[in-house]
């Protein structure tokens, strides 16, 4: 690869790597209008446009502004998928549309819910949170004086330990990029750090875990080690910069970056600081994943670096040759994504993917990188790198550790958990595009 | 972090709570007694800790589970519109096994916090302490664990051996109080 030069003209960026992927500098340099320069097709190859004429809209005022903005009448795709709206006694899982969207905010009404029982009709000046247990003291807090504590802010994603569940089966279930990987979301979060909250408990020094527990019907718990808790561990109050929504937590979670989903618990009442862990039935059974010769995985707790293509994905038709973005997200409980690679060719050769600035650490990174369709049959994958040097394994690698499921599953099943492979999208020459293995 | 560097850390912040830095956080919760934690103090760790008097035996909890949790686990508990909680085939025939009670369940006192915190679904917290036991006792009994006039109660139960209790790997044993050994 050559060195990164500021003086260097677009023209001595050739071909990246195999089947039209372009260099990620092309966006640096000049953007779209490099791009198509490189690859080829420009304005003179497009159909010239028809005259522009005042469009309807703008002959009127425009409506009232609500007091809370809802998108756009047209923009009706761009919603959650749902398994269990009429709240029958399960789970219910709401995924995230993540061929919709772009950036590395999830919006809050999109971002993803697993809900055991239904998330609670929480008054907020009623909830309270107590940390209680191996403390000198045990304290009571309410949301008003929890807002008086020094506030911080950061990105984080939350995944599911079941995300990417169907790429567990022995043979690729066509889905979308929503189905496939739904149960992942990144937002900004403000709140307390709860090293705070514990540095006035007091930590008896017998302490090694906490539990933390919600105030859904289930009253979900999970053992959380201490070590966690004083590291980066917030009672997170508000995302993206209003109060949680209920679905995560209102008014208050525990954040723990990086870490499984169901143990960032929503709807946060208790704290307890214990010398064990609780074996709730979540670290006990449900999220213990299951090996080949069966043993079994115990405390899974990070969710590892993982990138998938977001565009072009299935759901969104390719609308002939030419120049195309490829686009991504990349995470890891191991802090930054330090590189992203993609291939068109199903992992022959592979070409750097730019980052969209700010990379940062157990957070959503945007991938993009310039590609030329030809017209021909493709395969576009990611691999991600993150900055503890972990890399994305291939499928056959992951194969290898963990298994695959003994039959094709539901694609809202989760025959296993903490799947990071890779995920490819085979791109025929209609533009059709589905998922394979490659 | 090792156990050993947790409680260097623990130690210092006992430290710095109990010394003048406390003045500099708001220092806005209010103490509260163990004893007005109980109604939410619920769960119960693998030692026992936390299990309440009481005691009950798999045939008072058979007409219990008949009841209240046939509709959703079965009526041999062999699973329904709620997952299975007896019987199970090995664990190594796949990775997408069912998971149940006998195949699969590390420690006892699970069955008893979660029946007790989340059971049954439209009614959760509404059992006695005695119908838990009963209820534990009985689908430990349908899974062969224990037997039919075993008595469950805050001794018993955390002695009891779960067939799939070995055969687990902590799989970040750095990050993980205790180590590969749990």
């Amino acid at each position: 690869m050559p060195k990164e030069d500021s003086t260097r003209s677009w023209e001595d960026l050739g071909p990246a790597a195999g089947n039209g992927l372009f260099d990620r500098r092309a966006f640096f340099k000049g953007g779209a209008a490099l791009a198509s320069a490189m690859t080829g097709y420009t304005l003179g190859a497009t159909a010239r446009a028809q005259a522009l004429l005042d469009d309807p809209w703008s002959a009127v005022p425009g409506t009232p502004t609500g007091p809370y903005e809802s998108p756009s009448r047209f923009e009706t795709a761009a919603v959650r998928t749902m398994t269990n709206p009429n709240g029958e006694p399960r789970a219910q899982q709401s995924r995230t549309p993540h061929h919709l969207l772009d950036g590395t905010f999830t919006p809050n009404g999109l971002h993803f819910v697993i809900s055991r029982s239904g998330p609670p009709d929480i008054d907020p000046d009623q909830h309270r949170l107590v940390i209680h247990g191996l403390v000198r003291q045990p304290l009571v807090f309410t949301l008003d004086s929890l807002m008086r504590y020094p506030t911080v802010s950061r990105m984080a994603f939350v995944e599911c330990g079941g995300n990417s569940a169907p790429l567990w089966s022995p043979e690729p279930i066509d889905a979308t990029a929503q189905a496939l990987h739904g149960l992942a979301s990144s937002a900004e979060y403000s709140g307390v750090m709860l090293s705070t909250l514990l540095e006035e408990t007091g930590i008896d020094p017998s302490a090694t875990w906490l539990i933390a527990e919600g105030s859904d019907s289930l009253a979900l718990h999970r053992s959380v080690p201490l070590s966690k808790a004083l590291d980066d561990a917030m009672i997170a109050l508000y995302q993206n910069g209003e109060r949680l929504m209920p679905g995560n937590g209102y008014p208050m979670r525990l954040l723990l970056p990086g870490w499984e989903g169901n143990m960032n618990v929503k709807w946060l009442r208790r704290i307890e600081l214990v010398d064990q862990p609780a074996m709730s039935i979540y670290e006990a059974r449900t999220y213990a994943p299951i090996l080949p010769g069966g043993k079994a995985y115990q405390f899974y707790f990070l969710q590892e670096v993982k990138s998938f293509i977001t565009r072009p994905s299935p759901g969104l038709g390719m609308r002939g040759p030419g120049f195309y973005e490829v686009s991504g997200v990349a995470y890891s409980a191991n802090g930054r994504i330090s590189k992203v690679m993609v291939s068109a060719d199903g992992g022959q050769s592979w070409a750097q993917a730019a980052l969209q600035e700010p990379v940062l650490p157990k957070a959503f990174t945007r991938f993009r990188a310039p590609w030329r369709w030809d017209g021909g049959p493709a395969v576009l994958q990611s691999r991600a790198w993150d900055e503890a040097g972990n890399v994305q394994p291939t499928r056959a690698e992951i194969v290898a550790v963990r298994g695959e499921a003994s039959r094709v599953p539901s694609v809202n099943g989760f025959p296993s958990q903490h799947y990071n492979g890779p995920t490819s999208w085979g791109v025929d020459s209609d533009g059709e595009v589905r998922h394979v293995y490659a | 972090m090792s156990t050993l560097s947790i409680r260097a850390v623990a130690l210092v912040i006992l430290a710095v709570g109990s010394g003048a830095v406390l003045a500099q956080t708001p220092n806005l919760g209010q103490p509260i007694d163990e004893s007005d934690i109980a109604a939410w103090d619920i769960d119960i760790l693998p030692d026992g800790t936390g299990l309440p008097p009481g005691s009950g035996t798999a045939g008072e909890g058979g007409p219990i589970y008949a009841q209240k949790c046939a509709v959703c686990h079965g009526v041999n508990a062999e699973g329904g519109i709620s997952f299975a909680l007896t019987g199970g085939e090995p664990l190594s025939n796949g990775i997408d096994t069912a998971k149940t009670i006998g195949n699969f369940w590390p420690v006892a006192t699970t069955i008893f916090d979660y029946t007790r915190r989340a059971m049954p679904w439209t009614q959760p917290r509404t059992l006695t302490d005695d119908e838990v036991y009963a209820l534990t006792a009985y689908l430990l009994a349908i899974n062969g664990i224990i037997d039919e006039d075993d008595v469950m109660n805050a001794e018993t139960l955390p002695q009891v051996q779960m067939p799939n209790r070995d055969g687990f790997i902590v799989r970040f044993p750095e990050r993980t109080p205790g180590g590969a050994r749990r």
